[in-house]
């Protein structure tokens, strides 16, 4: 979503404190201004604690599994198995790495040669028909791309790729094998290219704005010198978009981590390791999402509750690694 | 290297370019088609006059539709718009009017993480709040999850307007006396009210397809419920179900509910993509 840029604010970051005279102190003690502020302050601090509500409340709700079974091994135990009582949750952690960074892999170079297409190549109409339909992509909810994978795309690629693959390695390539799997219709695979289209939107638009906030003289100084327009961009525009671009691509990460919906329609869902290419999968949302209503037992509740929590830890460590590095890019503007 | 390469090169590049456009843009149109496609027909007058009922009504061809998630949705988002608004915008002024209060800069750390958290956090958060507490999954669990979600994005869009909305303004009001709060509820926010509303649509957009939350908080219901304490219907959560579901009766159904969705949220974020852009071209001017 592209957020109108902030511009205007107050001069030399004066603020509103124009506490010069008595008489503006006198106004600004009125009592409108008091229950004004009072309300302002009071509803903005119930968002400010339901962030913080937010770890501790799902924390205190997963507590018992990290009692049962410890911080760390809850994390490194390979087994999930509600009947028997023993919850690990690494393999939804690997599932969510996995799926997460290899859409991302596939999204980046697509989604960058949009972008650059669309800022840089097409003609003003043909980059707003793009722009508009990128937009489109990333407005269609989750579960309906996820309907669309479960009738259409998941049976098709099933026959048309994973099959033949998969009889070409029986005969072929045995050595494979193992890392493939028998294919079934929900897989890793499947999973991993509908995240990845998902994702594109949101790295088209961050990788705009930042193409976007190189200034002209930039791209005018390469012009001058005789640069051809891949030139331009490679030398002049890309290195100074680049900090924008990587915060940009954090933060689709962020996205794909959360991604919930299409994924959990779609991977399978394998409770426990090894994972194969076109075999069943599983990632922290889609457990989530799949375990939850049929989670009666206490146990079973909490380390639901528990997988949800480090999903939190693990999209605000992305987070906060992405606007660390979009200060870094505005700590820099002036030197570049 | 001689002209004629990076000539060359610059042609290559800008081929690459246009089959990369071309790689990410298909998709888009094939998943609309089929939905257009399959969606339509499945449509009928039944769609939206019955309640979904049990698997046999669809098996044994007897009138059957998607009018309780049609009407649960809408009951669902607008009780969590009417929670979600107040929050969302007294946090935007805070970020944008309030700058020295000591909140404001945790208001908008705060503000930036919850819109980066996955919604189905929202549900679990609601689950533990709400369901908990009240003994079972309902309608109003459902508008608390939704209301978490629509808060940051209206916090945030609130927070960008505003900024934007000239300094003059601000300063044209104190300057004949106004005490603040006057500037901001009098000058500063009908002002910004295009903006305002685009980003309450947007986030409405938004909570409206999200199904994650709603499985974990309304549940869901196969009848039409119009009690904000027992479990109800929404289309997201809807389309969801029929997906997974053995019937194939209730697949159609899932594309005609999968149309419905899509219009609604798209037109929804389309009108507020307009005025943002409107917007925009006039800040600029």
């Amino acid at each position: 979503m592209t957020d109108i840029a902030v511009r205007s604010g107050p001069p030399s970051g004066a603020g509103l404190q124009l506490n010069t005279g008595r008489l503006t102190a006198a106004r600004y003690r009125a009592p409108g201004d008091r229950a004004f502020k009072t309300v302002v302050v009071a509803l903005s601090s119930a968002v400010i604690l339901l962030a913080i509500a937010m770890a501790v409340v799902i924390y205190l709700e997963a507590a018992p599994t990290f009692r049962a079974f410890g911080y760390l091994s809850f994390l490194s135990e390979t087994t999930w198995d509600p009947v028997a009582a023993v919850h690990g949750a690494l393999p939804f952690i690997l599932g969510t790495l996995l799926t997460s960074f290899s859409a991302l892999a596939l999204a980046v170079i697509p989604a960058l040669g949009v972008a650059i297409f669309s800022s840089e190549y097409a003609a003003p109409p043909l980059a707003a028909l793009i722009n508009y339909t990128v937009d489109l992509l990333a407005a269609i909810p989750s579960v309906v791309i996820g309907l669309w994978g479960i009738f259409n795309f998941a049976p098709q690629m099933r026959d048309a790729v994973y099959m033949p693959i998969y009889l070409w390695a029986l005969e072929e390539a045995e050595w494979m094998l193992p890392i493939i799997g028998a294919p079934s219709t929900y897989n890793f695979v499947t999973a991993t290219l509908i995240l990845a289209l998902m994702i594109v939107p949101y790295t088209v638009a961050l990788s705009r704005d930042a193409i976007g906030q190189v200034p002209r003289e930039q791209r005018e100084a390469a012009w001058a010198l005789g640069a051809t327009r891949w030139e331009v961009l490679r030398k002049a525009v890309l290195p100074y978009a680049r900090t924008g671009i990587i915060a940009g691509i954090l933060l689709s990460l962020a996205r794909a981590l959360g991604e919930t919906m299409a994924v959990a329609m779609l991977i399978g869902n394998r409770n426990r390791l090894p994972f194969t290419l076109f075999g069943p999968a599983a990632t922290m949302p889609s457990v989530i999402i799949n375990e939850f209503r049929e989670a009666v037992e206490p146990l079973h509740y909490s380390s639901i509750m528990a997988v949800g929590f480090y999903l939190f830890f693990v999209t605000i460590g992305i987070n906060l690694l992405a606007s660390w590095v979009q200060q870094k890019l505005s700590l820099s503007k002036g030197a570049v | 290297m001689t002209l004629r390469t990076r000539y060359l090169r610059d042609r290559t590049i800008e081929v690459a370019l246009v089959l990369l456009t071309l790689l990410v843009v298909v998709p888009l149109f094939i998943i609309i088609l089929y939905v257009i496609m399959n969606g339509f027909s499945a449509l009928n007058f039944s769609f939206f006059t019955e309640e979904l009922g049990s698997p046999a009504r669809a098996m044994q061809g007897r009138p059957t539709g998607l009018m309780h998630s049609i009407i649960g949705t809408i009951v669902i988002d607008l009780v969590a718009l009417v929670m979600a608004v107040p929050f969302g915008i007294a946090t935007g002024i805070m970020m944008s009017e309030y700058q020295e209060h000591p909140f404001a800069p945790v208001a908008r750390l705060m503000t930036s993480t919850l819109n980066g958290m996955p919604a189905v956090l929202m549900g679990l958060l609601a689950y533990a709040l709400v369901v908990k507490n009240t003994g079972g999954f309902s309608a109003l669990a459902g508008s608390v999850a939704l209301a978490f979600v629509m808060v940051p994005i209206i916090a945030r869009t609130t927070e960008s307007v505003l900024r934007v909305t000239p300094w003059n303004l601000r300063e044209a009001g104190l300057s004949l006396g106004l005490p603040r709060w006057k500037v901001t509820t009098a000058l500063v926010l009908p002002a910004a009210r295009a903006g305002v509303v685009t980003g309450i649509l947007i986030a409405f957009a938004r909570a409206a397809g999200e199904a994650a939350p709603l499985l974990l908080t309304s549940f869901g219901n196969n009848y039409l419920s119009f009690n904000l304490t027992q479990p109800m219907d929404t289309l997201p959560q809807r389309l969801y179900s029929l997906a997974i579901s053995p019937y194939k009766q209730w697949h159609a159904m899932g594309w005609g509910g999968a149309i419905i969705l899509l219009l609604f949220v798209m037109v929804t974020f389309f009108v507020g993509r307009l005025v943002i852009r409107k917007l925009e071209k006039e800040s600029h001017a």
